[in-house]
């Protein structure tokens, strides 16, 4: 819908620009919070709205760790980045991994209770990691995977979203470039890695950036299975910081949280083009 | 040598109580080089049988051989075939070289030789200043010569395509007809094509095989199944406007059913006395559409000749050596009338 009205275009603007605030106002917040030394956080009510000059200390605080000039002593953040990164990573990888083959599965193979299998893949959407994260505790720990990377990853990689994303995919691709292949001699793996998982490449590009959001956002699930202060994710860590000792240090806290937000937010705009095009337009 | 041979072939779906036939015991024997058209209604099967010889769907009774082997049990790729099909199924990710070419690459064809064969076949096509392109960078016209140009690659003992000329437009499909015919000249390879359209299987076929609801009804030259159709289904389905048939046209006797072509009546003094309903100008000719007591018949005139117009009444006489028999149960022609 195109309009020439100048009315509407300022209110549309108007819209924007409130929605942006909404969304930008907290994080700006963060920011300032973060370049400010805790007395001058707790001293002034309303907070300052203009950054401090704190910024590069309480950077060096949160990601290396070390003592306030308050006596608190500050966990390094960098290594919990590291954990978190590891988990985020192996997370969307063996999603998007696994996903790919089981709908491969589904759709290109006729094998029996194809259709049974299915459903029980889906009905699994139904059941997120809190509903059934007693149990799954309960198997983790049985097999001894507390507090290592694959306690963290491998009970959030199976996921129904991708599989069925990548179904409906597959179901879109035309039956002749199926054949086609089987007449140019094509096996069914071949076929997948020559033909279906180029064409998936869009695809995979948006889910990894959901999935790399998702593992790397984890918090309950790491606060069951870790108990180690080397295997905690840094989301844990942004909290840790809070409940900790008597005096919490608004200004390291709020620096970790902008720490924490980064490698998503990098994720998000290197991928942005692919991740909209994965999400928008199908390459056939 | 690779003559096809389809013999009582039969294909269902299902099984048991709800068995649906699709293809009842058809056999057919095509020759080395020859080039044949499978034409026939949507629904009567013709797809089905050409993926049957492809290899893409399962054969439920009989057997397929082309040259001397018996391909039932061989996969689409080992039976030594190429198929070009209706909407190209270009894989959209490679270029029009990478899709030529990608057959030979699993066959591991020596590079040079892909890329001499490619070159070759891109040549022939004039799709040479093409090859970089991908599939969607190219024009309906472009894509189907590149599908073509994978089958050529391949260098098959049979070509199979499947309605290749249906998404042209109709410019694009009588030079592109023209073209599958000066190809088969050219490479002379055994070909199969499957199309509903009458016009494109009277302009290409050899011998053209006419389908309907699963059954062969014939089988031969454009000129037999034009001039001698063996059931009033081919009558009717062979040749625009198609042929009248009559029941009730002076001396016709009771049981048979009278085939008179358009174009083979002509107006007299006397004769059989008409009703014009509509007269429509094609042009060269006339198409007069009238009534023969309570039949409609469809009568092709000379566009330089008096028209009837509607409403008026007139008499014609049909050549008497242009009439044909059928019978009016079963509708298999009668040889001797």
């Amino acid at each position: 819908m195109i309009e020439k009205r100048p009315g509407l275009t300022v209110l549309s603007h108007l819209v924007l620009i409130l929605g942006v605030v909404i969304v930008a106002f907290p994080l700006y917040l963060t920011f300032v919070a973060s370049t400010q030394s805790a007395a001058e956080i707790a001293q002034s009510v309303p907070m300052s709205m203009w950054p401090g000059s704190h910024a590069l200390e309480t950077y060096k605080t949160a990601l290396f760790g070390g003592e306030t000039s308050a006596g608190s002593r500050i966990p390094a953040a960098a290594p919990m980045m590291g954990v978190s990164l590891v988990s985020a990573l192996v997370i969307a990888l063996g999603k998007i991994a696994i996903s790919l083959l089981s709908a491969f599965a589904i759709v290109y193979f006729r094998f029996p209770l194809r259709n049974l299998v299915f459903w029980m893949i889906f009905v699994t959407l139904m059941l997120p990691v809190e509903v059934r994260i007693g149990p799954t505790y309960e198997v983790v720990s049985n097999l001894g995977m507390l507090n290592s990377y694959a306690g963290l990853t491998v009970p959030l990689i199976a996921s129904a979203t991708a599989t069925f994303l990548f179904r409906q995919f597959f179901l879109t691709v035309p039956d002749e470039l199926v054949e086609a292949a089987r007449m140019d001699g094509a096996g069914p793996m071949r076929f997948f890695i020559d033909i279906l998982l180029p064409l998936t490449r869009t695809s995979i590009a948006a889910l990894f950036v959901i999935q790399f959001i998702y593992g790397w956002n984890q918090y309950l699930w790491p606060l069951l299975v870790t108990t180690n202060e080397d295997m905690y994710p840094v989301v844990m860590g942004i909290k840790r910081l809070i409940a900790g000792e008597a005096y919490t240090e608004w200004n390291v806290v709020m620096a970790t949280a902008i720490l924490a937000m980064l490698p998503p937010a990098l994720v998000v705009i290197l991928m942005q083009k692919w991740f909209v095009k994965g999400l928008v337009d199908t390459e056939k | 040598m690779a003559a096809i041979t389809l013999s009582h072939i039969l294909k269902t779906y299902g099984q048991g109580a709800k068995a649906n036939t699709v293809i009842h015991d058809l056999s057919a024997e095509i020759a080395h080089g020859e080039f044949v058209v499978i034409v026939g209604p949507s629904g009567c099967g013709k797809s089905t049988l050409l993926r049957m010889v492809a290899g893409l769907e399962d054969i439920s009774g009989g057997t397929i051989s082309i040259g001397d082997r018996v391909v039932n049990d061989l996969e689409p790729a080992e039976r030594d075939i190429a198929m070009v099909f209706q909407n190209y199924a270009l894989y959209p990710h490679m270029s029009v070289f990478d899709n030529m070419a990608y057959g030979l690459k699993i066959a591991k064809v020596p590079v040079d030789e892909i890329k001499a064969r490619v070159d070759k076949a891109a040549g022939i096509l004039e799709l040479s200043h093409l090859l970089q392109r991908k599939p969607r960078e190219l024009s309906g016209g472009q894509r189907q010569r590149v599908a073509m140009g994978r089958a050529i690659v391949r260098q098959p003992q049979v070509f199979l395509f499947d309605e290749p000329l249906s998404n042209l437009d109709a410019k694009l499909r009588a030079q592109t007809r023209l073209e599958i015919q000066k190809l088969h000249r050219e490479l002379g390879i055994t070909s199969l094509f499957v199309t509903h359209d009458q016009v494109e299987a009277m302009t290409l076929a050899q011998r053209m095989i006419v389908m309907n609801g699963g059954h062969m009804e014939q089988f031969g030259t454009p000129e037999e199944v034009y001039n001698r159709p063996a059931s009033t289904f081919v009558a009717s389905f062979i040749g625009s406007p198609p042929m009248n048939l009559l029941q009730q046209a002076p001396n016709t006797p009771a049981g048979r059913i009278l085939g008179i072509r358009p174009e083979h009546m002509g107006i007299t003094p006397t004769g059989w006395p008409l009703q014009v309903e509509t007269v429509e100008l094609l042009g060269a000719e006339r198409l007069v559409h009238a009534r023969l007591g309570t039949e409609s018949l469809t009568l092709r005139l000379d566009a330089s000749l008096p028209a009837p117009t509607a409403g008026e009444s007139f008499c014609i006489t049909p050549r008497a050596d242009k009439l044909h028999w059928f019978d009016a149960k079963t509708g298999q022609r009668i040889t001797s009338a």
